[in-house]
């Protein structure tokens, strides 16, 4: 546990607390754009320990969470094809879509495997070559270069049966949406550790001018979170708009220039479409036409029914900052992590699941 | 879902590397960090190194944290 547990010791959190009380004076709305940050603030319950100067809002930064029905309403007619056995990473399992889930369509008898890592599933495809392999590429900059490893490998290999449904998408657009749409007023980022950890700082020091909004690259323990927040109350009460990296031991200001090099040689951007937000411009990843016969978009022609969205649900909403799942009229009702009507109950790091498991004395 | 973890690089044969994660050995991928040695920390994300933890700023960052505790716990 090297490297992390010291990032808990309370009489560390203790000091960084009393660090931010003393300096917070005015009142500020920090977004925590990651749903890992989402996670660690209300597992150590960061969100009551803060002062009442600062207000934590989550952002949509749960890749599971902002899949639109749409795309996922594809992913599920994949399955369904005849020969195919679709591999995914498990939160995407049990996420409804229009009218029936992965987990669902399995239980149906289409082929669906969880696995780990794009590694074992490269490994279903060379150990079923009469069949055709597909993962659902589902994730931020952080998974897109393991994804796009996946394809060089295959390429390498000369796998002929392994194709990739890129759902990839990228976070500082989203960002910018949420900043565009003027719904909620944010005086800070936290900006997302491991997508930072291969893009860098700069994508974001972008965003910091153009909105003149503070932004600071946090860890994922208690520590790292308690840091970001002192930084960007430092930077609120001075008046400034700078991106700072907390997590210094994970990111450097430059990313991980070899990563950035894999996903570039293997996706190009386009638009996506996120749930809650709607379609934005060059937020997704596409595979380039040099690798199209991996392409699973372009190997399958699935045309899936309109899309409908689950009634009631305030997913989108929630996902953009605007209500929180306590404003939900499902929340803990309809809608529980057994029985989840919408993603942001059914992925770990959802907004709904995290409040569903800690936030018990936020009260309503 | 950005979830990664540091955790020990073992030994490194070509572009893999062994390593033990909550105490199962397991083979991850190096082939995002070609700069990966034996003795350094890989953090991990579903079941590639993403990135090299850097050992001497996870220090720093600790005594930073020290000094502001201690500071806090004087002025109390």
């Amino acid at each position: 546990m090297k490297f992390i547990t010291e990032f808990r010791r309370p009489e560390l959190a203790r000091g960084l607390l009393s660090q931010i009380q003393s300096q917070s004076r005015t009142k500020a709305r920090f977004m925590e754009f990651c749903g890992g940050h989402t996670v660690t603030i209300f597992r150590y319950g960061i969100r009551q320990a803060l002062p009442r100067t600062l207000e934590m809002v989550s952002g949509p930064g749960c890749p599971v969470c902002v899949t639109a029905s749409a795309d996922l309403d594809k992913a599920i007619a994949l399955s369904r094809v005849p020969g195919v056995i679709i591999t995914t990473f498990g939160d995407m399992l049990r996420v409804p879509g229009s009218r029936s889930s992965l987990e669902k369509a399995k239980a149906e008898g289409a082929d669906v495997r969880m696995v780990y890592s794009t590694i074992d599933a490269l490994r279903i495809a060379s150990d079923n070559p009469d069949r055709s392999v597909v993962f659902l590429g589902i994730g931020f900059e952080t998974t897109a270069p393991t994804v796009a490893a996946s394809v060089l490998r295959a390429r390498e290999r000369g796998i002929k049966n392994y194709y990739v449904l890129s759902l990839h998408k990228l976070c500082p657009p989203a960002i910018r949406a949420i900043l565009d749409s003027g719904e909620v007023r944010l005086d800070g980022l936290i900006c997302p550790g491991h997508v930072s950890t291969v893009i860098g700082a700069h994508p974001w020091e972008s965003v910091a001018h153009d909105y003149h909004i503070p932004g600071v690259i946090s860890g994922f323990e208690p520590l790292d979170i308690l840091q970001a927040v002192s930084m960007l109350v430092a930077q609120v009460e001075r008046g400034e708009a700078r991106v700072e990296i907390a997590y210094r031991r994970g990111v450097r200001p430059e990313g991980n220039p070899e990563a950035l090099r894999v996903m570039e040689r293997v996706f190009e951007t386009g638009p996506a479409r996120w749930r809650g937000l709607g379609e934005i411009a060059e937020s997704g990843l596409k595979i380039r036409g040099e690798y199209q016969e991996f392409d699973a978009e372009r190997a399958f022609n699935i045309v899936p029914e309109p899309a409908r969205e689950p009634e009631g649900c305030l997913c989108g909403e929630i996902l953009r900052g605007v209500k929180m799942p306590l404003d939900c009229s499902l929340f803990g009702k309809a809608c529980t992590p057994e029985h989840p009507v919408g993603p942001c109950m059914v992925s770990s790091e959802g907004s709904c699941a995290a409040y569903y498991l800690y936030g018990g004395s936020l009260g309503g | 879902m950005c979830l990664a973890i540091p955790v020990l690089i073992k030994s490194i044969e070509d572009s893999e590397a062994e390593v033990e994660i909550g105490g199962i050995a397991r083979r991850i991928s190096l082939e995002l960090t070609p700069e990966a040695r034996v003795g350094d920390y890989a953090i991990v994300h579903t079941g590639y190194a993403i990135n090299i933890l850097d050992q001497e700023e996870a220090r720093e960052t600790l005594r930073l944290f020290e000094e502001i505790a201690a500071a806090a716990k004087e002025e109390s």
